[in-house]
């Protein structure tokens, strides 16, 4: 079993460099050797500039994209599980129960109406539909976004809307890792002080995070321990 | 939860090792994998890679030169298809299978009315009881958002949107295990297609289907499968979770296949 003070996410020695076979076999290293822990309560922000592979990092700690060496072990059901390795099935598995990611845009499945995509990470967790339409409502309001938009799907909302449905997606269940690739940037001061405010909570709640902010705002109000990814710059 | 809700199920199909020539030309190589219940994969690649080829040796129509196919079968277990008895495997298919084709008139009997395409595969398991197919008939048009007051119209009456949902009632009212689709909205409009996408994925979520489905369309991939096989020249070139195939490609053709997408 866990123990409060066992790390959830643990990556050893994690390198990724992309070949590009079709751009004559272009092979471009973003970084290597790369270290991290974080435990429960922890928010972690990846730092540095545009381009130092600050998203390319979250995305291969996520299994979307396949680090070129390396482990990313996840605390998932009280043991590790290299999601490097896993199968997909598994990586399944854990981004259902414990691995969430709140991205800039929200991919949009045509004709779902807001409120059922919100519910949805709910009821693919074994919700009573009932109890997962009343908290997604309640999310939804939280967000503030207009009651008028929730039977809509969130194809024509506007790019801040659409990322309060990606928040609201996200936060909607406690999962105990987050990964966070930027959740405020098109949002207006008021409902980043909403965000920051869930953010805090899940955080107290003992979840683990790791982020990437360009708002120093934000970054300064969540972060416990900014993480420079440029030290980790592999050799081109 | 604890750690042993993580015990992998026991396999839903086997595949191992597969090949067919068609003479001396490979239709499909030495593909092998597995997969577990409710779970989609998705074939993708271009015309003539070896998807259909592959679909129809799994789906028990197509003969492979070589390999195993084995189905957790509802009757003998775990078997090799192609060791059952013609008999055995026709009944195999018929009970456990469902199979969508692009084409709905290649997967509906055109001379029949929509309820009684639909009922069919209820009598073929043996259901005689009139009353309660009809009912399951209904209940079936509505789940596919079909017009329960046309039952008793013939397929040709019904636009093709409305034939392919016809089709995926009748593959999916008598509980199948496994269902094949060959390019499921290959043939439909664009607003159409979505409609029929986001439906499909519904059911294949509330009934936790495993689900085999080919399409050469990144996007309808992307949708619809938990974890894709990419093929090209018969053999296939990368496999894994759908969003890694898709947003990290390994493979120079993936990266090809993935990079030729239009973006709207």
């Amino acid at each position: 079993m866990s123990s409060p003070s066992q790390p959830l996410i643990v990556v050893e020695d994690l390198s990724k460099t992309f070949v590009l076979h079709n751009a004559d076999s272009a092979v471009i290293p973003v970084f290597s050797q790369l270290r991290m822990e974080v435990s429960a309560g922890e928010c972690l922000v990846l730092s540095g500039d545009s381009g130092v592979g600050k998203s390319t990092l979250m995305r291969s700690i996520y299994g979307n994209y396949s680090p070129t060496t390396g482990s990313v072990r996840v605390l998932h059901d009280g043991e590790y599980v290299d999601i490097t390795e896993a199968s997909p099935h598994t990586i399944l598995d854990i981004r259902r129960r414990t691995l969430g990611y709140v991205s800039q845009f929200l991919r949009v499945i045509p004709r779902i109406s807001t409120l059922r995509l919100v519910m949805e990470p709910l009821l693919e967790n074994g919700v009573d539909p009932a109890e997962a339409e009343a908290r997604a409502a309640k999310m939804l309001s939280a967000l503030r976004l207009p009651e008028a938009h929730w039977r809509l799907p969130p194809a024509t909302f506007s790019g801040g809307e659409q990322q309060r449905v990606n928040i609201a997606r996200s936060f909607i269940r406690q999962y105990p890792v987050l990964l966070l690739d930027e959740p405020t940037a098109s949002l207006d001061a008021e409902n980043r002080a909403i965000v920051v405010d869930l953010i805090q909570e899940a955080l107290d709640g003992g979840a683990a995070m790791i982020g990437i902010f360009h708002d120093l705002d934000v970054r300064d109000a969540v972060a416990t321990r900014l993480f420079p990814v440029a030290e980790f710059k592999a050799a081109a | 939860m604890n750690a042993m809700s993580r015990v992998e199920p026991a396999p839903l199909l086997k595949v191992d090792g597969l090949s067919k020539w068609y003479g001396h030309i490979p239709g499909c190589m030495d593909v092998s994998f597995e997969m577990r219940p409710g779970e989609v994969l998705g074939i993708v690649g271009e015309s003539g890679s070896g998807k259909t080829t592959l679909l129809n040796c799994l789906s028990g129509r197509l003969p492979p030169s070589s390999g195993r196919i084995e189905f957790d079968t509802r009757r003998f277990g775990l078997r090799d298809i192609y060791t059952l008895s013609e008999p055995d495997r026709r009944r195999m298919q018929r009970e456990d299978w469902g199979f969508v084709h692009q084409n709905p008139r290649d997967g509906l009997r055109m001379r029949v009315s929509g309820g009684a395409n639909v009922a069919e595969p209820l009598m073929n398991m043996g259901q005689r009881h009139y009353g309660a197919m009809r009912q399951a008939t209904l209940d079936w048009l509505s789940r596919v958002e079909l017009d329960t007051a046309r039952i008793d119209d013939k397929p040709r009456n019904f636009s093709g949107g409305m034939q392919q949902r016809i089709q995926v009632a009748r593959n999916l009212i008598h509980g199948p295990k496994l269902v094949f689709m060959d390019e499921p909205t290959g043939g439909l409009d664009v607003s159409v297609q979505a409609r029929l996408l986001d439906l499909l994925r519904e059911l294949v979520r509330d009934l936790d289907l495993a689900v085999i489905i080919v399409t050469h369309d990144m996007a309808v991939a992307r949708l619809m499968a938990d974890r894709l096989l990419v093929m090209r020249r018969g053999q296939v070139v990368e496999t894994g979770l759908t969003d890694q195939v898709l947003d990290d490609p390994q493979h120079a053709y993936t990266q090809l296949l993935v990079s030729s997408v239009l973006q709207i």
